[in-house]
């Protein structure tokens, strides 16, 4: 078994549950002085940041959700002035706003710790050479590897995503032994590596830290065959920190929470009831230890559920079975978040096209996901030319790719075959098989 | 001088053209000219028809998505050049076809073709004066 900081990560769990309380209550207290959407919140519940004593007091404190980034866009939500932040971040938002987050200097340097142990847990050491190939930018997945495998000292290829040629070109001749990236993205690499006749089994590289999208224990077994690698799960969100919020060790069951930075609750979501371990739910995060985006009781819709059996490893820390399903409408495309909700912003603009549309994802063996969005043309858009058709594809595909970030082939269709059902209607047709 | 054409957005679905010359056929309407320009996920369906109006309402009604557009109706004299001599004509005179199918039926000795043309108004006046006979709708319908 590999650890980066074994001292931290296999800590004694009274000895957990004592700085958790210390730095829950200290966390409180500093959203409620410094954020006032955080203050507002807390005082229509009835409570001061004194009533936040300790873990006991958790259940007490109202939940935060996506949309409250939206409602304080861009930067309400932060505890710090301005001068302090030296980092931003910003991921999908429901509508046409992003999640738009924020790290002092303080918040950067728990980040690589985070992500050092993350990559320390399979094996990354100061010779391993990275090669980090989550999208570098607003996404926090390249720079958080990237911090991560400095702290530890690796030698780190920025590679960023894209260009699989290339890819994996630089991964035989610098000798990679260490890969960061999306799951269908490793898959992508191992089947254009067998297609250019280079087996990657005999390469340098010995493991992948994968994440940012859901994947499958069949998905696993493939890319390790492939790849002649081990792959573990990693687990993120940006708004809790980016990658780093909890991985897996080499025994590869369950993802490790990295518990003295952030509380994990399991909710019912329907009525926000906590559920013991054991039980299926949505993932509440709170963070004890950031300054810049302090984080209470934090809604991830992300459903899973919560092993505290110890592990193999020696590890105290609770571990979260892999993602397991959204409790909003939620969809990831290659690492991208998309709301359908997005889709409708831009298709509402557009003249000509009815508000009726459908969502296909699929991921064909091998392959990235693809998104199809279908669209029923209006009766006064249809005109007697193919391209001015063409052209109305082209301007929605291009305006859906300036607001999502992805690719997504445009279908027109006629009007009413996009199925009506009552009330909410269906809009996603997910085809890839994300349930093992 | 102009003459109506329908046209109509057909997904790439079997049965679907079926539907299009069904739903005509129940209705008494007489199909004269079609051509069909085709993508990977769907066709646009053009028609002359004996009644627009009615073919128009009729296939809306089936839930097809129709639209009315002007083109004319050319005559053509049936013998080589026959056709280039017309296109000539608009080409030397910057008009440009968008496109062009031909009629089933003859008037006298001659072809019939229809243009869908960009600049269908000056197009007609050139043609005019070039002694070429461009067919209305009323003669189309009683070829």
């Amino acid at each position: 078994m590999y650890y980066w900081d074994k001292e931290t990560e296999c800590m004694d769990r009274a000895r957990l549950r004592t700085l958790q309380s210390e730095r829950l209550a200290n966390t409180v207290k500093h959203a409620y002085t410094n954020v006032p959407a955080y203050k507002r919140k807390l005082d229509e519940a009835g409570l001061s940041p004194n009533d936040i004593k300790g873990l006991d007091d958790l259940e007490k404190i109202p939940f935060t959700v996506k949309n409250d980034f939206r409602d304080n866009y861009p930067f309400g939500m932060f505890a710090v002035p301005m001068d302090q932040i030296v980092r931003i971040h910003a991921s999908s938002g429901t509508t046409g706003k992003s999640t738009v987050v924020g790290y002092t200097r303080a918040d950067v340097d728990t980040w690589a710790e985070l992500m050092a142990r993350t990559l320390g847990a399979g094996g990354t050491t100061k010779g391993d050479i990275v090669h980090n190939a989550y999208g570098y930018g607003l996404f926090t997945g390249g720079l958080g590897a990237h911090y991560g495998a400095e702290k530890i000292g690796a030698s780190v290829i920025p590679m960023s995503g894209g260009n699989t040629k290339r890819q994996l070109q630089i991964m035989q001749d610098f000798g990679s032994t260490v890969l960061c990236c999306t799951p269908s993205y490793a898959l992508l690499l191992g089947e254009s590596a067998a297609e250019a006749g280079m087996d990657l089994r005999k390469s340098a590289l010995r493991v992948a830290f994968l994440g940012a999208e859901p994947w499958t224990e069949s998905m696993r077994r493939e890319i390790e065959e492939l790849l002649g690698i081990d792959a573990l799960d990693i687990y993120g969100l940006s708004e809790v920190i980016g990658p780093g919020v909890s991985y897996e060790c080499m025994d590869k069951h369950g993802l490790h929470i990295n518990e003295d930075h952030f509380i994990a609750e399991i909710i019912n979501p329907d009525t926000g009831e906590v559920l013991p371990p054991g039980s299926i739910g949505e993932l509440v995060f709170t963070s004890l230890t950031k300054e810049a985006l302090p984080l209470l009781r934090y809604r991830t819709r992300d459903i899973t559920f919560i092993d505290d059996s110890q592990c193999p490893c020696g590890r105290s820390s609770v571990r979260m079975h892999r993602v397991m399903g959204r409790s909003d409408d939620m969809l990831i495309i290659r690492g991208v978040n998309v709301f359908p909700s997005q889709i409708e912003s831009v298709l509402i603009d557009i003249e000509g096209t009815e508000p009726h549309y459908l969502i296909v994802v699929d991921r064909e063996h091998g392959k990235m996901d693809e998104m199809e969005v279908w669209v029923e043309v209006s009766p006064d858009l249809v005109s007697d030319e193919v391209r001015a058709l063409e052209s109305l594809e082209r301007r929605i595909a291009r305006e859906l790719h300036s607001v999502l970030g992805i690719t997504v082939k445009v279908k027109l269709v006629e009007p009413k075959t996009i199925a009506r059902s009552e009330g909410k209607s269906k809009r996603v047709i997910d085809r890839r098989d994300l349930n093992q | 001088m102009k003459v109506s054409q329908i046209s109509v957005f057909i997904e790439n679905k079997s049965g679907r053209l079926a539907d299009v010359t069904r739903t005509l056929a129940d209705n008494s309407i007489n199909i004269r000219a079609l051509s069909i320009a085709d993508t990977i996920d769907y066709g646009l369906l053009r028609m002359i028809v004996n009644d627009p109006v009615a073919a128009k309402s009729a296939l809306s009604k089936a839930g097809f998505t129709v639209a009315l557009t002007e083109v004319l109706a050319i005559e053509v004299p049936d013998r080589p050049g026959g056709l280039a001599g017309i296109i000539d004509i608009l080409a030397r005179s910057g008009i440009n076809i968008e496109y062009m199918y031909a009629f089933v039926g003859t008037s006298g000795e001659n072809a019939i073709v229809v243009f869908r043309i960009e600049k269908t108004d000056e197009a007609i006046t050139i043609l005019q004066t070039k002694d070429v006979r461009i067919l209305t709708g009323d003669e189309l319908h009683s070829l």
